[in-house]
């Protein structure tokens, strides 16, 4: 009998180590982050940091240590993804949640999970062979890899999570307001509109904010197909390198405990910061378009 | 007549609400105690405080005493599962686990510890013989239980909660998901249980109450308004408000 | 309203439209994928070391090593993710710690992947000096798909009806003994389907296996734990982008990433099967 009540009581202080873990592990992200980003600011200034865009840290003699170009090819992609992927990612999601049969949905629901399954190498993949050569020959490019052609496979990336969440959003809108719109003779258009969107309207941001979570984080895609160019992006079709790239890309090569390798643990802090927003405010979001009768 | 269960004085809190308010009970050995009253009443929430079943919500707030053999349920530092083996518990909704039909009765049995293989099947046995179900099931022990129908599947429920051989028996509302028939053998059941064991029973259904009961407690609003022999407590109540209920006035 | 009625066969044939482009997306991938890459495939390339500076011979070692990762990850991340979300469905009250847990998860679950791989270096390569290895990268995915196992598992353990613990705390269990021959059973099929899905995502991530234990090419399979490994996915990114003849070993990075497309989805239609047939038990249950 006692050992009983013992076992008991020792596996629920094993799962709550467990599940503090996960406390730890994100404090120890951030802590990690911070520990080595800030020892980056020994030799380099705020200013120069963040207000420049010049990144050269292997630069002979003297080294530059400027994000800003960086953070504009992370911004630049991100923005064009979401031009792509809102219309299509909150279109679709309507359709499954309020046009669709049920037979339909789910059967499109697994094969939109399965997009979000393709390993993103895969998707950097395809940008090389073949997105990418397809924006040279449209757009009379000698070479493809550009911003443009991230945005367009980050935008495929980021319509799973982005459908998945709107369609949640919008099928938790109460049936009463839609059949308030049809007897006042509104046809499913107008009520889809002027009802049902606007009522899931902070579900459908939360989405598009998670989205757009998905896109700035992405390293493999934006590594493998926008060319990685350092200078500041004038438009989509030059070639862009983004801050998850420019950690993938330089981390492997730089000396441990170099201001340049603490400089990469800088801008990883700042990522991290800006997808730990991204996570609040989706969540903020998310917790209020739940619709309660 | 011996005191199998005494409640003392028994408040329950759900967060700000009060939902028993000083309760006061009796319930003598080897009796069949009905609580019966309108819907909210309470009475749902004083059985399971009987077993301590409100330790799982940490909104629930229990003060008072529960005494089994004069001896605090909630006394600190009581064993609580110890509590539940002594006092068992059939529940609304028949509830057996997705296992066979064996492993439903023999679960209690188990988990304490016992694991011969040949006690266990003498226990099946004739703890299914006890509740009626030996002669429906003997070919089907491997079976699921869910495989049985609603009445079967309450029948094994009460089984399986004899089993491991309680003191008290709580069942709350047993057949009110059950048919005319399902519900006979289940009351049938019951009276025979009684002479082993201390039964108290919530239940909606007033001629179910007459049929098995030999105390009934009638509640309202989280207090026992009255609390009489059956045949006395229908035919002759003290209260008005026990009259009313019983006219169907209210509930 | 004759206008009404256009605009209203306009509009919701441009949300079938968007509904056939998403699904385009992905039919194209899979078509480039699998059209171009089955020519390769043979057991010579399934079984088989890169040869001549990796333009010819197989993928052997990629497989073996993402297989290998993909096991300490398992090791590592479904026992910690059970116990995880156990505690979240069956013990945690609404007290501040535990919402803080909650929180963490939820955050944990949008971290970039390449900040895992940052954590990797500084923790488990550098901090705790298990070098470039199969652990390292291993435990580092494992913390990666952590977040998505403890909410799938989590989600299982909801859908078990309250009444097979109540019932089982009735007959005089403890808490945990309730959990593990009541609760559990019932949710083995969906804690499974989360488990599978979520390694079938660490199987194919690249970049926190990027810098903690991934290398461009080794003679041998790794010995242990402790030795670094050839992946599918850092092969793939290698020949298209790294490779010295590019554009001649093309036929091996469409080979390559037909071979690991077919793991994922072959992992994923696994997981689909088990929860079909699970939803379908559980209607028969009810």
């Amino acid at each position: 009998m006692q050992k009983r009540h013992f076992i008991d009581r020792a596996i629920k202080w094993l799962f709550f180590g467990a599940a503090a873990t996960s406390v730890l592990v994100l404090l120890g992200i951030f802590g990690m982050l911070l520990f080595n980003g800030v020892k980056a600011f020994a030799h380099i200034s705020l200013a120069e940091f963040f207000f420049t865009s010049n990144w050269n840290p292997s630069a002979y003699g003297e080294p530059s240590y400027g994000i800003l170009a960086m953070l504009a090819s992370t911004f630049l992609v991100t923005l064009g993804a979401m031009l792509l992927a809102v219309p299509l990612g909150v279109g679709a999601a309507t359709y499954l949640a309020q046009v669709a049969t049920e037979k339909t949905r789910l059967i499109l629901k697994p094969v939109i999970e399965l997009l979000a399954a393709i390993p993103s190498v895969v998707v950097g993949f395809i940008g090389i062979v073949m997105v990418g050569p397809f924006i040279a020959r449209v757009f009379g490019l000698s070479n493809g890899l550009t911003a443009l052609n991230g945005a367009i496979l980050l935008a495929v990336m980021s319509l799973p999570t982005i459908i998945t969440v709107a369609e949640d959003a919008i099928r938790s809108v109460p049936n009463s307001f839609k059949e308030a719109s049809y007897s006042l003779g509104a046809n499913q258009w107008t009520t889809l509109i002027k009802v049902v969107l606007p009522a899931a309207y902070s579900g459908i941001i939360a989405a598009i904010i998670l989205g757009m979570g998905r896109a700035i984080g992405e390293t493999m895609t934006v590594l493998m197909a926008t060319g990685n160019a350092l200078a500041m992006p004038r438009g989509f079709f030059d070639p862009v390198r983004t801050m998850t790239a420019t950690i993938a890309i330089e981390l492997g090569e730089v000396p441990y405990g170099t201001t340049h390798y603490y400089s990469l643990f800088a801008v990883g802090a700042l990522l991290f910061l800006i997808s730990l927003v991204v996570n609040l405010l989706a969540e903020n979001l998310a917790g209020r378009y739940r619709y309660k009768l | 007549m011996k005191t199998k269960l005494a409640v003392r004085d028994l408040h329950l809190h759900y967060g700000t609400k009060e939902v028993l308010k000083g309760i006061n009970l009796d319930i003598p050995e080897n009796n069949i105690v009905a609580l019966i009253g309108p819907s909210g009443c309470g009475k749902s929430t004083l059985l399971r405080a009987m077993n301590r079943m409100h330790d799982l919500n940490p909104e629930a707030k229990v003060k008072g005493k529960i005494l089994l053999d004069d001896d605090d349920i909630y006394a600190p530092g009581k064993d609580v599962v110890a509590v539940r083996r002594k006092i068992g518990m059939v529940f609304q909704k028949p509830n057996p686990f997705p296992k066979s039909i064996f492993d439903n009765i023999a679960y209690g049995l188990k988990i304490a510890g016992e694991n011969d293989k040949h006690k266990l099947h003498a226990i099946v046995e004739r703890t299914l013989r006890s509740s009626y179900l030996w002669e429906e099931v003997k070919d089907d022990l491997d079976k699921s239980a869910l495989s049985l129908s609603g009445g079967q599947q309450q029948r094994l429920c009460i089984a399986r909660a004899v089993a491991v051989q309680p003191e008290v028996l709580l069942m709350d509302e047993p057949c009110s998901a059950l048919d005319p028939i399902s519900t006979a053998k289940i009351e049938a059941l019951m009276l025979e249980l009684k002479k082993e064991y201390t039964i108290v029973i919530v239940t909606h259904n007033m001629q179910q109450a007459q049929r098995v009961a030999d105390l009934t407690a009638f509640m309202y609003f989280g207090e026992v308004i009255e609390f009489a022999p059956t045949r006395q407590l229908f035919d002759a109540p003290q209260m008005e408000l026990t009259a009313n209920y019983l006219n169907g006035n209210f509930g | 309203m004759r206008q009404n009625s256009l605009q209203q066969r306009l509009g919701l044939n441009t949300l079938r439209f968007f509904v056939l482009l998403v699904l385009l997306f992905l039919g194209i991938i899979l078509w480039e994928v699998f059209s171009k890459g089955s020519g390769v495939i043979n057991s010579g390339f399934l079984f088989d070391y890169p040869r001549k500076g990796m333009t010819l011979g197989g993928i052997f070692p990629t497989i073996m090593g993402t297989i290998f990762v993909t096991l300490v990850t398992t090791i590592f991340a479904i026992p910690m993710g059970i116990a995880t979300a156990i505690y979240l469905s069956e013990y945690a009250n609404d007290n501040t710690v535990n919402r803080l847990i909650r929180a963490s998860i939820r955050n944990l679950a949008g971290v970039p992947s390449i900040i895992y791989g940052l954590f990797g270096v500084a923790v488990f390569v550098q901090g705790m000096g298990l070098g470039s290895s199969v652990l390292s990268s291993g435990l580092t995915l494992g913390l990666l798909t952590l977040p998505y196992i403890i909410t799938t598992t989590e989600e299982a353990l909801k859908n078990v009806p309250h009444s097979y613990r109540e019932g089982a705390l009735a007959l005089g269990a403890t808490k945990w003994e309730a959990i593990w021959t009541n609760v559990l059973p019932s949710a083995v099929s969906g804690i499974v389907t989360g488990s599978i899905l979520g390694l079938s995502r660490a199987a194919g991530e690249t970049a926190p296996i990027l810098f903690t234990g991934v290398a461009f090419y080794l003679r041998y399979l790794p010995a242990s734990v402790s030795d670094s490994f050839m992946a599918m996915p850092y092969h793939l990114y290698i020949l298209s982008t790294q490779h010295h003849a590019i554009e001649e070993v093309r036929p091996l990075a469409y080979g390559t990433a037909l071979v690991l497309l077919s793991l994922v989805f072959v992992l994923n239609i696994i997981a689909f099967i088990i929860r079909y047939r699970y939803r379908n038990f559980n209607k028969a249950r009810i």
